[in-house]
This record gives structure tokens, C-alpha cells and sequence, in this order.
């Protein structure tokens, strides 16, 4: 047991695990925040992960032929949207069932990132690091949160964006209604399935830029195993939130510690189980759901298709 | 599907499924084409590589046929479960966990031969069974979305089984029949393998047979029996099963526990069968080898109706198989991922295609007689 503590306490006070733990933080958090939004719009939207992968590649091409860091996240974008693109076309316009078209995406971004991967090799560089003064100085945390590459910095708008975008205007109140009750919102006006289109757009958006952290921020060279599963522990990361953006940002952090903290026992010469740490985000998250099943629950219509007249 | 008009006449309406089906697969295929044409490759070996490896080079097709086998078990679950209402994205942990439970208790019963086989193909199922049992469990008493506890419990499975894989007292071999491997089981036994008949040449495990024989038993319970009846009604109009006596939680439970079971008993069939990429008879990290989710991709595809997807499985395995034979050509062979990608985003189309026009033609029928 004090093997344990002391294991404990050596993570707790390492500056290394709260660098990782911000690192993996935000990647996820760039994924969850949009992939909340179009959960709030009623789609589970399991191609998050492929979403990832091709912004991760667009960019590392994009900063390949033009060498800039901006023009390579901003062609992150370019490949998460396009697979939005195809999740929201086929799942909202032709009606296709929507894990059907986010398995396929998944696997369709895998083999074409592996492939063209093959083909062009990008090569990348990391952006450079920036210390926010004064901030970056603050003990145990100040380096983790401002002093990280710039497009870290990112994130700071782009999450009260977000909950700005869904909780104050018009759009964000038709998209949650697309989500809660799509038979009354069409009523009343709204088209439906455009909101969960666009809803999927935005969780390409986001998802784009975080490809674009991941290589550009984060590691440095493009490989398709990289995002590896996280953009399920972002859908999880969502759910573990009970669906708030508070909640889902709290399951990154979360999660990322878990993740950091792996790195960090074995880096101080400790001997962890790394299967267990690695599904410790999807059993919390079970529990969490379990347990909080009657005060949390999921957007009342989510992953159900809406066809006007059919019910 | 909305019912065909009397302004079409049947054959005109099949005439139409054909033509859009050949569109879209076509238009997938030139893509494919495309790429591989952008990448300085040539299509026209990576189609002859395909073939070889999938249907025409000696001996491959039976190799297909053994990956066909445990996609169509997997995609049969699916069909049950997805019936019932219920959406079961998590074959692939099931699948996993499966196998790992027939690998367990195979070693520790370890019977005569085929009795064992038996054993442990029952159990594979059982473990399939229990591990969606858990969503069950969690949709039923505390509300939790199955979409959600199915997908969320693929990794766990996952990384529960690579634990097992590293004690000795659980899934791991003994020290001496590991070789050079950290994570492996202990090999099946000759007598603990399923036949592998051989068949104008080509050798496959009988998991072909029990999996077609399921197909058509799956295809009558749903379409003959009370039972079937009963799981569609619940799929359809929980409402209506509900007045009429049919509990949804008693039949939505066993739809989505027999859903894991056939994963399961496709995981023990890929772990006795030992086709083609499944391993050695022995279990490892990453055996279930994606065949879960395809197995999903397969019974989505076909519409949820289990006859339809044993030719959507053959197709699938194809070409999982011909993929081997299409890295000799200069090519990457993960671009049969884009194909197979490409071709189930095509056959997704024109479903829909119809679906509008049918209501398009309701609309204008409708016009006409107000």
C-alpha cells in the first residue's frame, strides 16, 4: 500500500503527467466538443474517429507542401469535413442508417490514410511552443495550460464558442430541439434533418483542428495508428458528461489523466497493467451511465433517424 | 419500404433496384478505379490480384469461404437483434470475449476431441451471450442505451482479454509452448479442431455449414414462428407488443443476448476453424481481426434479412482474402479497404434513392385524386 501512495504521490507531483495529461486533454477535447454538439443534435456520430484520422492527414500533407503551421491546421479542416460531408449527406439527406456510415467511414479513412500515407509520406514538424507570460509561470499546472504549442491556444476559444454556439443563439436551441424532439420541431418550423446535418458538420470542424493538433502540436509525424481508438474515448468522454459540455470536458481531463498517468508510472520505474488503465475510461464511463441513469439522459431522440410522417 | 404503386408494374420496379444497385456499385468501382490510377498504380492487376486471391488462384476460394463463415454468424446475430428494435453495435467485443471463454474453459474441461469441440463452441456462445448480457442487463434495469453499453464494452472486452493474456492461470500458455510470443494461448489440440473437408480442391471448416444452416434457421423463425413474429412486432411497434402481451424486456433481452451469442460462437468458430488470418488455433491480442465489425457491415447491408447476407459475406471475404494477392502488385493492399468501404456507402444509396421516389410518386398519386 505505500508503494502505492508513493506511486501516487510521484505522479501527482510530476510536471510530466500534467503536460501529457493537457496534451491528450485537448486532443480529446477538440474531438468531444464537437462530437457533443451533434450528439445534442441526435446523431451518435461514430465516424469522430475517422473525422480525427483525415484531419490528422490533410494536415499533415497540407504542412508538407506549404511548410506553415497555420495552413496545415487549417487543411486539417478540410479533412474532417469532408468526411462530415459524407456522414451527414448519406445519414441525413438519403436517410442511410448512420452507424452503418460511421463503421464504413471509419474503416473507408483507415485504408486511404494507410494508403496515400504509403504514397505521398508527409513530412511534419511540430509548431513552436509559446509561453503565455506570467501564466506559464505558475507552479505544477502553469506549464501545462500556457506553455504549449500555439494551436493548443485554440482550444481556449474554441470551447466557450461552442457552448456559446448551442446555448445562446436561435440555431443552437433548434439544433438541441432537433435533438430532444424531432416530430415537435418540425412542426414548428425547423428542418430537422439540415440542423443534424450541420451539427455533423461541426463535429468534422472540430475534429479537423484536432487532427491537426495531433500532428502539428502534439507528435510531430503522421502514422495511422495515432489516433487509435480515441475518438471512441471522446463519444465515451461525451456520454461519461451526461450530455453537458461542462461534463464532457471533465471526462477528457479525466480520461487524459488516465492516459498521461500510464506514461508517467512507468516513466518513474513503476509497474502499472496497462490493459486495465486502457479500459478504465469505457468501464468509468458504463458505471457512470449505470449509476446516474435516472438523474442523467441521453438527447431524447439520439441515433434515432427522423422521416417526416414516419413514426 | 413503402408498397410499389399500380401505376408500376413489378417488373418495372425490379428493373429499377437493378439499374440504380448497378449504378452505384459501378460508380464505387470507378472510384476505387481512380484512386489507384492517381496513385501511379495500374487497376487492372489489382482487379486480376482481387480475383486470384479471392475466388480463382488454387485453393482460395475455400479460404474465402472460411472467412465467409464467421462474418455470416456475426451478421445473423445482428439480423435477430436488430429486428427486435434494438441497435447491437458492440459484435466485435462480443466476438473477442467469445472466443476467450471457449479458449478458457476448452483448456480447463479439455474432453475427448469432439465432444470438446462441442464444448467449446457452446461456450464461445455462452460468453458472447454473457458479455451482451451486460448491455442487456444495463438497458433493462438502469435505462442505458444498448447503442451506447454495446460500443463503449468493445474495448473493455478487448483489453480484458489482452489481460488474460498475461497470466498464466487465465488465457496465457505455458512457458514452454509460447515460442517468441508475450501475449498467446495455448494451441488447440488436432482432436479439439473443427474437419476441414476438402471440396473440389479446397479445404474450408465445416463453420461454412453451420453457418448457412443458420441462415436458413434464422430466416424461418423470424419469417414463420410466434417467436419471430413476436420479436419483429417488438421491433417495429414496441407500443402494440406491449398491449398485446409481448414484454419487451423479456424478448429484448433474449434478441440481444442470442445477438452476442452468435458473435461469440463466430469468435469460437474462427478460433477451432483456423481460416484464413485467424490465428493459429491459438488466441492472441487482436484476434478478433475486425471481423465483428464487418460482420455488422454485412446484416446492415443486407437489410437485416439472413439470406441475403450469406452472399454479402461471401462478397466482404472476398475481399478480405483477395487483399493478401494485391500487395504483389505494387500496390497497397489496405486500398481494399477503400474498395470495401466505398461499396457499402454505395449500396447504402439506392435504398434511399427509392425511398424518395416511392413517396415522390405517393405525393403526385395522391395529387391526382384530390
Amino acid at each position: 500500500m505505500d508503494a502505492f501512495f508513493s506511486a501516487a504521490w510521484d505522479v501527482m507531483s510530476s510536471d510530466s503527467t500534467y503536460l501529457n495529461t493537457a496534451l491528450f486533454a485537448a486532443f480529446l477535447a477538440f474531438a468531444a466538443s464537437g462530437e457533443w454538439v451533434a450528439e445534442r443534435a441526435g446523431t451518435l456520430n461514430i465516424s469522430v474517429e475517422g473525422m480525427l484520422l483525415a484531419g490528422a492527414f490533410t494536415s499533415a500533407v497540407g504542412f508538407d507542401i506549404t511548410g506553415s503551421i497555420a495552413i496545415g491546421m487549417a487543411s486539417g479542416l478540410v479533412g474532417g469535413l469532408v468526411i462530415a460531408g459524407i456522414q451527414a449527406e448519406m445519414s441525413h439527406r438519403l436517410a442511410a442508417d448512420q452507424f452503418v456510415v460511421g463503421l464504413t467511414l471509419n474503416i473507408l479513412v483507415f485504408g486511404l490514410a494507410g494508403f496515400l500515407d504509403n504514397e505521398i509520406q508527409p513530412e511534419t514538424k511540430l509548431a513552436h511552443r509559446f509561453d503565455i507570460p506570467l501564466l506559464s509561470d505558475l507552479p505544477l499546472i502553469g506549464q501545462a495550460l500556457f506553455g504549449q504549442r500555439w494551436p493548443f491556444y485554440i482550444l481556449y476559444v474554441l470551447l466557450p464558442f461552442t457552448w456559446w454556439l448551442v446555448f445562446r443563439t436561435r440555431w443552437g436551441l433548434e439544433l438541441r430541439a432537433a435533438g430532444e424532439n424531432p416530430q415537435s420541431a418540425d412542426v414548428s418550423g425547423i428542418n430537422v434533418n439540415r440542423r443534424r446535418r450541420q451539427s455533423i458538420y461541426y463535429a468534422g470542424f472540430t475534429a479537423g483542428l484536432g487532427g491537426g493538433f495531433l500532428i502539428l502540436a502534439q507528435i510531430g509525424q503522421f502514422e495511422d495508428s495515432h489516433v487509435g481508438g480515441r475518438g471512441f474515448i471522446a463519444i465515451a468522454a461525451v456520454i461519461f458528461g451526461g450530455w453537458t459540455l461542462r461534463g464532457t470536458i471533465a471526462g477528457c481531463v479525466l480520461f487524459a489523466f488516465a492516459l498521461a498517468s500510464r506514461l508517467s508510472i512507468q516513466g518513474l520505474g513503476y509497474d502499472v497493467n496497462s490493459e486495465l488503465l486502457q479500459s478504465a475510461p469505457f468501464v468509468v464511463t458504463i458505471l457512470g451511465m449505470a449509476i446516474f441513469a435516472h438523474r442523467v439522459r441521453p438527447p431524447a431522440s439520439l441515433a434515432q433517424p427522423f422521416v417526416r410522417g414516419l413514426k | 419500404m413503402t408498397a410499389p404503386f399500380a401505376t408500376q408494374t413489378s417488373q418495372a420496379r425490379a428493373g429499377e433496384w437493378f439499374v440504380l444497385y448497378g449504378l452505384s456499385v459501378l460508380g464505387a468501382l470507378l472510384l476505387s478505379a481512380l484512386l489507384v490510377e492517381a496513385t501511379d498504380g495500374d487497376w487492372r492487376p489489382v482487379v486480376n490480384a482481387l480475383l486470384d486471391g479471392s475466388v480463382r488462384g488454387k485453393g482460395r476460394w475455400g479460404e474465402t469461404l472460411g472467412a465467409a463463415g464467421p462474418l455470416l454468424i456475426v451478421a445473423l446475430g445482428t439480423v435477430i437483434s436488430g429486428r427486435a428494435g434494438l441497435v447491437n453495435i458492440g459484435q466485435e467485443g462480443q466476438l473477442f470475449v467469445g472466443a476467450a471463454f471457449a479458449t478458457y474453459l476448452g483448456f480447463v474441461i479439455g474432453g475427448p476431441g469432439p465432444l470438446n469441440v462441442v464444448l467449446i463452441l457452446f461456450f464461445g456462445a455462452t460468453g458472447g451471450a454473457l458479455w451482451a448480457g451486460i448491455a442487456a442487463l444495463l438497458r433493462y434495469w438502469r435505462g442505458v442505451p444498448e447503442v451506447l453499453s454495446t460500443l463503449l464494452l468493445v474495448t473493455v472486452g478487448a483489453q480484458l482479454v489482452a489481460y488474460g493474456l498475461r497470466y498464466d492461470w487465465l488465457l496465457l500458455a505455458p512457458e514452454g509452448d509460447r515460442g517468441n510470443r508475450n501475449q498467446v494461448s495455448e494451441q488447440l489440440a488436432d482432436d479439439n479442431r473443427l474437419p476441414r473437408p476438402d471440396l473440389f480442391g479446397n479445404e474450408f471448416p465445416i463453420t461454412v455449414y453451420i453457418a448457412i444452416s443458420l441462415a436458413v434457421v434464422v430466416s424461418i423463425v423470424m419469417a414463420r414462428s410466434v417467436w419471430g413474429f413476436r420479436i419483429r412486432m417488438l421491433g417495429r411497434n414496441p407500443r402494440v407488443a406491449q398491449v398485446s402481451g409481448v414484454s419487451g424486456t423479456h424478448y429484448g433481452a433474449t434478441a440481444l443476448m442470442l445477438s452476442g451469442g452468435f458473435a461469440g460462437l463466430a469468435g469460437a468458430c474462427m478460433l477451432t476453424g483456423g481460416a484464413f488470418a485467424f490465428g493459429n488455433y491459438q488466441l492472441v491480442p487482436g484476434f478478433s481481426a475486425n471481423i465483428g465489425w464487418t460482420g455488422l457491415l454485412v446484416a446492415l447491408v443486407a437489410r437485416e434479412k439472413a439470406l441475403i447476407a450469406i452472399p454479402i459475406a461471401f462478397v466482404f471475404a472476398g475481399l478480405r482474402t483477395g487483399s493478401s494477392f494485391v500487395g504483389s502488385t505494387g500496390v497497397e493492399g489496405r486500398v481494399t479497404d477503400v474498395i470495401q468501404g466505398l461499396l457499402v456507402l454505395a449500396l447504402l444509396v439506392p435504398p434511399a434513392v427509392m425511398f424518395f421516389r416511392d413517396r415522390h410518386r405517393a405525393r403526385v398519386a395522391a395529387m391526382g385524386r384530390v
